[in-house]
């Protein structure tokens, strides 16, 4: 098939993103199930050293870099205008993106501009009867599908993000690239938003980055009123009380307690995730944990797959018979 | 202000889900459905701010007939109508002709604003708001949790989450494409009163020619991607399940966590 792969790299402030090294693990797998190249680009302002390191770090055919005072701010007009030009001059196949709010924040709309396949989430890729086939979440995370490029559409470039831990940075493929500039034309990037500030979104009172354990509610547990059985557990453990989205959501914790892509990052060394389903958006923010206990009705809900122990069952009848072993074992 | 916004009806995950006969897809027969959680939040965003605007809402679905239900809920909610792109050609497509279904039908309105959710819960693509957006060529904003007027009408305050527990605080001009976030409000509940007036609304129900858009370029022929199958995660390499009545399992897990895990 002899294809040409790009990997999409995301930079803070001169720093790659993990999920970027990955990004480039799933490249290499790609580029090997494809008899492809692997080529990577990078967008920012001041970037020079980065990406001197990534080229003399990282296996690839190139790395294209626009290094612009214009980039200096993520903006979705900027990075899509940047890319849809190079898109059009190079045409390759397959652009991977890492799987974070930025990406999913302006690729869609790049792959709408260059006609392109839209793929985001993507958990594994691998090749079947010789059309590539991505996996990733549906039915929010409970199933996962099994996706491919419809014949007729083979030949527009696919554009698919990488989800975080589907692919290890341990395996990006060592050795160098060759830099190469990448156009930056100013008048196709301008942005019509104006960005006006950045803030935490909750006063962070408590820090659960630190909790040693943490007892984590979700949706399953039906209500404020019905909280009482999360605090009991937890007040006899001595652990932080935690929360997945909807929990915060509903208002039946406050906005710091939430844990996940878009809350708090914790590694205690033990989670008890009771009535939470495991949701990607979830686990990405307690996959760090040592020991992981799920208490679920649904004997399919995913958080299963990444607990060490599990109990099936109602949790308004396993966490009180949970909290009283506990005392007991206390003494 | 005229206002759109998308909602779609997706299977309630909270159900107990089966791989349907043919592998592809759930089976879908039996199963509750409801409007996507999101979009509950961004219709409750259209309905309040058309009140405080003295304007309008108009509901847009890509669904087949059963999500007529969703559109009289948000009818009874407030909207004062709504599009259902029903036509069989229009359906199972992708994030892509999805978003490009519903800007057609959109751009016939003269609207100021559009909401979406950020995500659906059944395809999760978390894309269909932003490549409408590209498609009318407005800005978006993906993510929202908190919109503001700004400068009059001519441009919104945005709060969107980013990674990690931050928000940006963004302006937007207008018209533009508001891609709402969980939690942003407290969707309101739908009052009797507002039940019997969503039954005279009209819901329109355009074809793909009406939108000026060829039957081949929408759902699933317009789809570039393919569904294969879906299954559940593999539980092998899963938790130590323990089993037996609670006070039995509890007693059994906490020994495992003192004398295995040592985390007790
Ligand atoms: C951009 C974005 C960012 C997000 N950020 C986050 C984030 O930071 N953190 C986060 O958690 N989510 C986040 N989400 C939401 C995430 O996708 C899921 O919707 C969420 O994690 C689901 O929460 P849950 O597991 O509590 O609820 P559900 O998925 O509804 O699961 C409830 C579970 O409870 C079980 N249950 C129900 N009743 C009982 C009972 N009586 N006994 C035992 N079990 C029971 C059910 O079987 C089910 O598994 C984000 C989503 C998006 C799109
Ligand atoms: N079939 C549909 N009908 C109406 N709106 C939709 C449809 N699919 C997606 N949307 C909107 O686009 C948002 C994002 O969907 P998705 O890209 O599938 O995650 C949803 O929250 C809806 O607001």
């Amino acid at each position: 098939m002899a294809t040409k792969i790009w990997v999409i790299l995301q930079q803070q402030n001169g720093e790659l993103n993990a999920l970027s090294k990955e990004t480039l693990a799933a490249g290499a797998h790609l580029a090997r199930l494809t008899d492809g190249s692997m080529e990577g680009v990078l967008l920012g302002s001041g970037i020079d050293v980065l990406a001197d390191e990534i080229a003399g770090e990282i296996d690839m055919t190139a790395l294209h870099v626009a290094d612009d005072p214009l980039l200096e701010r993520y903006t979705p007009e900027g990075y899509a205008g940047v890319l849809t030009g190079a898109i059009r001059r190079s045409a390759p196949d397959y652009l991977l993106f890492p799987h974070t709010y930025q990406s999913m924040d302006y690729f869609p709309r790049l792959a709408q501009r260059v006609d392109g396949v839209l793929v985001p989430g993507v958990e594994a890729v691998s090749e079947e009867e010789g059309s590539i086939v991505w996996t990733r979440p549906v039915l929010g995370g409970k199933l996962q599908s099994r996706v491919r490029v419809k014949t007729d559409f083979v030949g527009r470039p696919v554009l698919a993000s990488i989800q975080s831990g589907a692919y290890s940075g341990e395996e990006a493929p060592s050795g160098t690239a060759a830099r190469s500039p990448l156009p930056v034309p100013a008048d196709e990037i301008g942005s019509p938003r104006e960005i006006l500030a950045e803030e935490q979104a909750a006063e962070d009172e408590v820090d659960l980055s630190k909790a040693n354990v943490i007892v984590a509610a979700g949706r399953g547990v039906g209500g404020e009123e019905k909280m009482q059985v999360i605090h009991d557990l937890a007040d006899t453990l001595g652990a932080e009380v935690g929360a997945s989205r909807p929990v915060i959501d509903n208002e039946w914790l406050p906005r710091d307690r939430q844990i996940g892509s878009s809350g708090q990052t914790v590694a205690p060394k033990l989670y008890i995730a009771v009535g939470i389903s495991g949701a990607i958006q979830h686990l990405v923010g307690m996959k760090g944990s040592g020991v992981v206990v799920a208490v679920n009705k649904d004997p399919n809900a995913p958080i299963f797959s990444v607990a060490d122990y599990g109990i099936v069952g109602d949790l308004h009848e396993v966490l009180p018979a949970l909290t009283e072993a506990i005392r007991g074992a206390k003494g | 202000m005229k206002i759109a916004v998308c909602i779609k009806q997706v299977p309630d995950t909270e159900a107990r889900l089966r791989v349907g006969p043919d592998g592809r897809w759930i089976e879908e027969e039996d199963l509750p459905f409801i409007i996507n959680e999101n979009d509950e939040f961004a219709l409750e965003e259209a309905i309040s701010w058309a009140e405080e605007t003295d304007g309008e809402v108009t509901v847009f679905t890509l669904g087949p007939p059963r999500a007529t239900e969703a559109l009289r809920k948000a009818l009874a909610l407030g909207a004062a109508e709504a599009v259902h792109l029903e036509d069989r050609s229009f359906q199972d497509g992708d994030a892509i002709s999805t978003g490009r279904a519903l800007a057609a039908a959109i751009s016939r309105g003269d609207f100021d604003l559009v909401f979406t959710g950020s995500q659906t819960d059944d395809l999760g693509f978390g894309a269909t708001g932003s490549v409408l957006a590209e498609v009318l060529g407005w800005p978006h904003a993906w993510l929202v949790m908190g919109v503001e007027l700004d400068d009059g009408e001519e441009a919104l305050q945005v709060v969107r989450e980013m990674e990690g527990g931050m928000n940006q605080r963004i302006r937007v001009p207008l018209p533009a494409v508001i891609e709402v976030q969980a939690g942003i409000n407290h969707p309101r509940y739908a009052s009797l009163r507002g039940i019997m007036k969503a039954k005279r609304k009209p819901i329109e129900t355009p074809s793909p020619s009406d939108l000026g858009l060829d039957a081949q370029a929408v759902g699933a022929a317009g789809a570039g991607l393919e569904l294969l199958s879906v299954s559940f995660p593999p539980s092998s390499e899963g938790a130590e399940l323990i089993e037996g009545e609670p006070e039995e399992a509890a007693a059994a897990l906490v020994e495992k966590l003192e004398k295995e895990a040592r985390v007790l």
